[in-house]
């Protein structure tokens, strides 16, 4: 179906551009000393050991690399669902999916215990291992979506679009479902269940939809224009519907692991006793990224405000399941003796301490402003923002 | 200023600039600046392999050899970085590192970073029963 | 006629006695079992034939005793970084104790050089990887240091390199960036010499530990797995472990 959306570069006068440039400059920086420093100590000089090996950088990186999956939904409904209201913003959403996959990706290729082999991780891969599997992945995810985009934008491509769509669709799936079985393959006693898969697709789906529309809302309010309340509508409905699912699928998982005998403990330790975890896991994960969402979300009328601020909730709830997931699933001691109390010197047996050190939450948050921007250049060098949020495409030449 | 008023200077520029290139290591070269590197080979005998090809091929033997050894288990001595230290230390140092040392002196003069010693011992094993 | 009937009874009581001795020297418990094995020359590649194994008696493990732990230490050249949270360990004594029944023991734990090691399979660049004789290990010139192997490994065996390293032992090169876990050894097995913590084990008169080919029925490991019962840690995991565990 041929579509005639007219698209354009982000709307700003140049002072006030440069400005936004230089404001994320300053955590860009910032994350570009973390790393030097960080890369030339060692990871001493973080709150990493033995125990958790994977800190604060991982948290982030994960929780990019989640939305980025997500937000493709977006384009995927316009494109091969036939919700021809999100047509104009397809581009939009294919744009971001691509800027927060390569905010993740720079983060996960930074904390590297030995980053100068940056190009050794891509070019020699185990062909058995799942995490190599992940780089073929995001490799492939790229591409299919920079196609799907330029099939997007280029008008003689245009008819090409579902093929594309549909190639995006598949390592969309692909990259959340090995995104998933990371955690689901793993022998930990908070992982190793495939419930992972569609737990992240789930979760993906929700954080992805609430950065969209955030970012939607960011560059309206930019623009000074307003922002199509059909398109917001409906987003808003199906980010209640996702947030509901995942809520679902965290609350399956609980039950199954609390369930089974042999899970039983880490049960126990993320639902009762484990300090940080459990706070984060009721009052962040559950309530503030999940029931108080839903609340804000399921009515017919929903305010800007309310909906920024669902977005917002939905988001620090993905940052909380993203900690509870990566550094309580590490804190909780590998049993080596099921039946027995362990004790070693090198912590078996133990609840294992972390604490997040500068660097790592500097370095993270460098991840977040690579994705802004990537945003920000992009849409203001290319023309990705359709003229009108209104114009649901019909047949036409 | 005009549109080809603008190309002409750009050429210029340019065309400056690549004779610079050329020209500035012909300088760096000529002043002595840079410190020759220093090569003290201390205990006698002959190399594995002659000068010439040791220089030109070492990073090559070394990186072969790696994989013989650690995925075979072959540790044959021609071509072990072991016995290279073994040999090239510094009777004064103690270590192939260093200002003086012999492999940091070359990789020094010819700013290439060596990774080896990030891991591998930069000096030979100590005589048995003296600890470091 | 009869000299030399004579000098053939002399030859054959000889030769008797002597392939009895040498029998005898090579069936018997000893500490140099690898001769039957083979020594393998230099440039002769690992084979698959052989599966180096450990085992551990832990009813010779006293509580408080880490000869394994220093001697591992030691030989590695594997110092404190001055926080034990990120110091290396290769090897570790895990004291249990059942709170029902009220028995303890103390189990020296390592790297359990799995036959289906997660490591191996979860390693992007393939730095993690099993040798042909069954040994896992690093190789450090590919690893990125990226850590999925310590979250895959349920026996919590690796550790990763904080801090710059000096004074290595040339034997056994590791550095900051890199992961590492025990080796079994590899630099002393590939010149028929025990692992550090067997020999030290063993010089103390625990005899708790006993090195050798897993594949080789002539073996002292072998013929112990096959008389007596033996465990390996986590078996439930069907990893098939090289080393295994007594009195547990």
């Amino acid at each position: 179906m041929a579509e005639s959306i007219a698209y354009r570069e982000l709307a700003a006068t140049s002072p006030r551009y440069w400005m936004l440039l230089a404001l994320l400059a300053v955590p860009l920086a910032l994350a570009a000393g973390a790393y030097f420093y960080i890369e030339h100590y060692g990871h001493i000089v973080t709150g990493m050991d033995n125990q958790v090996v994977w800190g604060m950088p991982h948290v982030f990186a994960m929780f990019l690399v989640v939305a980025a999956t997500g937000v493709l939904n977006v384009a995927m409904a316009a494109s091969l669902f036939g919700a021809t209201s999100y047509k104009p913003v397809a581009a939009l959403s294919a744009l971001i999916s691509l800027a927060l996959l390569i905010g993740g990706l720079a983060l996960l290729m930074l904390d590297l215990g030995r980053s100068d082999r940056m190009i050794v991780a891509v070019t020699s891969l185990n062909s058995s291992s799942i995490f190599a599997l992940r780089v073929v992945l995001y490799d492939g995810f790229m591409a299919s979506v920079g196609i799907y985009l330029w099939f997007l934008l280029e008008r003689r491509m245009n008819r090409y679009v579902k093929p594309a769509a549909m190639l995006a669709l598949l390592w969309q799936l692909l990259l959340n479902i090995g995104t998933g079985l990371e955690f689901g393959f793993n022998f930990r006693a908070a992982y190793d269940t495939a419930l992972y898969a569609p737990m992240f697709i789930a979760y993906a789906s929700a954080y992805g939809t609430a950065v969209f529309v955030l970012i939607l809302l960011a560059v309206c309010s930019w623009e000074q224009r307003a922002a199509a309340d059909e398109i917001l509508h409906r987003l808003k409905n199906l980010l209640g519907i996702f947030v509901g699912v995942s809520l679902l699928f965290t609350v399956l998982f609980l039950v199954s692991k609390y369930d089974q005998a042999r899970s039983r403990d880490v049960a126990r330790f993320l639902l009762f006793d484990g300090g940080v975890y459990t706070v984060l896991l009721w009052l962040g994960q559950i309530a503030l990224g999940g029931l108080v969402p839903l609340a804000l979300l399921l009515r017919s009328q929903v305010s800007r405000g309310a909906l920024t601020a669902a977005c917002a909730l939905v988001v620090l709830g993905g940052m909380a399941q993203m900690y509870v997931t990566l550094i309580g699933g590490q804190a909780y001691p590998q049993i080596l003796f099921p039946g027995m109390v362990e004790a070693s010197s090198f912590f078996d047996g133990e609840i294992h301490p972390y604490t997040p050190s500068v660097p790592e939450v500097l370095l993270g948050l460098g991840g977040v402003a690579l994705a802004a921007a990537i945003l920000a250049v992009a849409l203001r060098a290319l023309a990705l923002l359709p003229q009108r949020f209104d114009q649901t495409a019909g047949p036409q030449a | 200023m005009t549109r080809n008023g603008i190309a002409t200077t750009a050429g210029r520029i340019a065309k400056a600039m690549c004779l610079l290139a050329l020209w500035l290591p012909l300088l760096a070269f000529a002043s002595g600046r840079v410190p020759k590197p220093v090569i003290e080979i201390d205990k006698p005998g002959r190399c594995v392999e002659d000068t010439a090809t040791m220089r030109r091929e070492h990073p090559n033997l070394l990186r072969h050899q790696r994989d013989l050894t650690m995925h075979e288990g072959i540790r044959t001595r021609a071509h072990s970085l072991k016995e290279c230290v073994g040999c090239h230390a510094s009777t004064k140092t103690g270590s192939v590192l260093g200002e003086k040392g012999f492999c940091q002196s070359c990789h020094d003069y010819a700013s290439v970073k060596i990774d080896c010693f990030v891991c591998h011992a930069s000096k030979p094993k100590l005589a048995a029963g003296a600890k470091p | 006629m009869s000299a030399d009937a004579n000098n053939d009874r002399g030859r054959r009581r000889f030769l008797a006695v002597s392939a009895a001795t040498l029998g005898g020297v090579m069936l018997a418990p000893g500490i140099r079992l690898i001769e039957i094995a083979g020594a393998r020359a230099p440039e002769q590649a690992v084979s698959r034939q052989i599966r180096w194994g450990l085992l551990i008696d832990t009813n010779q493990c006293a509580r408080g005793c880490d000869d394994c732990v220093k001697a591992c230490a030691t030989e590695n050249a594997i110092k404190s970084g001055g926080n034990p949270r990120t110091d290396s360990q290769w090897i570790r004594k895990v004291e249990l104790k059942d709170l029902r029944r009220g028995r303890t023991h103390s189990v020296p734990v390592m790297c359990q050089h799995c036959e289906h090691p997660p490591c191996v399979e979860v390693c992007p660049t393939g730095a993690s990887f099993k040798r042909a004789d069954g040994i896992v290990l690093v190789d450090r010139h590919i690893c990125i240091g990226c850590r999925y192997c310590m979250m895959a490994c349920p026996y919590k065996a690796r550790s990763i390199v904080f801090q710059d390293v000096v004074d290595q032992n040339p034997d056994v090169p590791r550095g900051k960036g890199c992961a590492e876990a025990c080796s079994l050894c590899v630099h002393r097995i590939d010149q028929d010499r025990l692992p550090a913590c067997v020999e030290a084990c063993a010089k103390a008169g625990h005899n708790a530990m006993v090195f050798g080919d897993l594949n080789d029925p002539r073996s002292e490991i072998a013929q112990r797995l096959a008389k007596f019962a033996s465990a390996q840690i986590r078996a439930d995991l069907r990893l098939n472990p090289g080393v295994h565990y007594q009195g547990l």
